[in-house]
């Protein structure tokens, strides 16, 4: 009984331990494929490199990072007063019942697959960019606002969470000395709550840049630093998931050296956003 | 008097705009989310025959149905959630159960917690280097389901590990006062409180699987064929999907291949409220 007791314990720890190396594993792995490739060409000329031609042998990701940022912070701008209104309207506005039923519809959105977002891009935004603003539709609008759409979930549940951990007495303490609603919200409730939602922000923004199906469908993959917002982009992701099938080995080399710059700007991003979320445990 | 008035006027008009633009913003939101699911299915649904269910594709998917799509999701997404619950489960009872705060349980849960924000790519590309090449797996089911494995694990761990919390303390202490061994009070006693929230967890689980896209690009190929065994190259829903959306193949069959994506992720999702619902109630 008690050996047997104490081989379950350990299958039980090990099995707690699969994700860390899980984690070592994926870090070793990428690094040591994508290190050949950063030798060579050297960390600094490859992120600096103007021009991405592995046909030419070119491996400079300067235009895939100004692609990746350019639609991520296109999907800040539009995502963040969005998410930050939803989450208001569900911590604040709506009753309990109605506020539960808003949060389960936002969270019916982060189950959509990306492909279906970027399938839904492709035949509805990508045709509305091209009649409005002209060119060819494959844009960072569309890619914008697709991943603005994509991103909404991570704002809303943590901002809104951290929203609802403000305590009742703040809001008392604000209506008592006569202000209103708005106002109680906007000068009391939202900067209580300020670090959940930058987290919820930082998380978001990671989201945003690992993301690869939808933006691989509506931004045209043109591996060019873009001059206007109509003009079509390729992403870090974008440019790993199509490219990686047919690539040659210094090629295949130079696309995990892109996973590495990714992978180490999610790291930075989220580890930060868990940082403060634990530092202030929502509350700043 | 007068002054006094004429803030309160502007206050209102203000409070008026602040309520006027959140609720706007909810609506905006709201109709987005119907607009994607209305568009997809009412173009799709049509398309979604017995014969788009039972037939193998021809022409590259341009015509016929999706059946060996079908078996290979099934197979993808099954062997990830077969392997994933129970190492994820163990995780949590040991999270929850047996680890003393400490150093180590804080190092492990950060690493897990890590694992939960990797992008797909990222996890795409460990894939290709260390199923597909390094293990000589090739491009395969196996390779897919494993690299899968591993990005649901902190979902189902996550949900396990918020049913373990609920179990009220007194049920451990009862057990190990009768004279029951720890284990057998977590066999017994604890788990059978939490089949509601592992059950979430692995719906949860296999929501995250079905609809991943890029990690499977990179690791399960991407042959149209009938998979017969677990080595064999085959083909998902979602990747299916991206290959006719980008090829432009077939308009009926893309959409039909999105709308079905579309009802299981709503199936998966009524699934876990209800029995989140259930479980809120325990």
């Amino acid at each position: 009984m008690k050996t047997r007791e104490k081989i379950i314990e350990k299958l039980i720890f090990i099995s707690a331990v699969v994700s860390v190396a899980a984690v070592a594993l994926i870090t070793i792995f990428i690094f040591s494929s994508g290190m050949p490739a950063l030798k060579e060409t050297g960390l600094i000329n490859f992120i600096s490199g103007a021009t991405w031609s592995p046909t030419n042998g070119d491996y400079g990701i300067l235009p895939l990072i100004a692609g990746s940022l350019s639609v991520t912070i296109g999907s800040l701008i539009l995502g963040i007063p969005l998410g930050i209104g939803c989450a208001v309207f569900i911590a604040e506005i709506l009753d309990r019942r109605p506020a539960r039923f808003f949060q389960s519809a936002i969270e019916l959105l982060a189950g959509i697959p990306s492909v279906v977002y970027g399938f839904f891009g492709l035949v509805i935004l990508v045709p509305i960019v091209r009649q409005i603003f002209g060119g060819n539709g494959f844009s960072i609008i569309a890619g914008s606002v697709i991943l603005a759409i994509m991103i909404l979930p991570t704002i809303v549940s943590i901002s809104a969470n951290s929203i609802s951990a403000v305590p009742l007495e703040y809001r008392e303490a604000s209506l008592a000395l006569g202000a209103d609603k708005r106002q109680t919200i906007m000068k009391v409730i939202l900067p209580a709550a300020k670090s959940g939602i930058f987290s919820s922000v930082i998380l978001a923004m990671g989201r945003s840049i690992g993301e690869t199906m939808a933006v691989l469908l509506i931004t045209g993959n043109v591996a060019k630093v873009p001059g206007a917002l109509t003009d079509s982009v390729a992403t870090m992701t974008g440019t790993i998931a199509m490219e990686m099938s047919y690539a040659t080995p210094a090629h295949q080399q130079a696309l995990f050296a892109i996973g590495i710059v990714l992978f180490v700007i999610i790291m930075i991003l989220n580890g930060t956003a868990q940082l403060i979320m634990k530092r202030f445990g929502g509350l700043s | 008097m007068n002054g006094e008035n004429s803030r309160h006027g502007t206050n209102r008009i203000k409070t008026g705009v602040f309520n006027g633009t959140i609720w706007i913003i909810a609506g905006v939101t709201f109709a987005i989310l119907l607009i994607i699911l209305g568009y997809i299915l009412v173009k799709g649904v049509p398309g979604i025959t017995l014969g788009f269910l039972t037939q193998e594709p021809s022409d590259l998917g341009r015509e016929g149905g999706i059946l060996p799509i079908i078996a290979g999701t099934i197979y993808v997404t099954g062997l990830a959630v077969v392997i994933a619950t129970p190492l994820s489960v163990a995780a949590a009872i040991y999270f929850n159960e047996y680890a003393k705060e400490g150093r180590t349980v804080k190092t492990i849960r950060f690493f897990t917690e890590v694992l939960a924000g990797i992008p797909s790519i990222i996890f795409g590309l460990f894939g290709f280097a260390f199923f597909v090449v390094f293990m000589k797996m090739g491009w395969s089911i196996l390779a897919g389901g494993l690299t899968l494995t591993i990005m649901i694990m902190p979902t189902i761990i996550r949900s396990t590990e918020e049913s373990l919390k609920t179990v009220p303390m007194a049920y451990r202490e009862g057990s190990l006062s009768l004279g029951a061994t720890k284990w057998q009070t977590i066999k017994k006693v604890i788990l059978p409180c939490c089949k509601s929230g592992i059950l979430t967890g692995l719906i949860l689980g296999v929501g995250r699987a079905i609809g991943e896209t890029a990690a499977v690009m990179l690791t399960v190929g991407g042959s149209l064929l009938m998979p017969t065994s677990v080595m064999d190259s085959s083909r998902t829903m979602a990747l299916h999907l991206y290959n006719l959306a980008s090829e432009g193949l077939s308009e009926k069959n893309t959409y039909a291949t999105a709308a079905l994506l579309i009802i299981i992720i709503l199936l998966i999702n009524t699934a876990a409220n209800r029995i989140g619902g259930r479980l809120a109630k325990e």
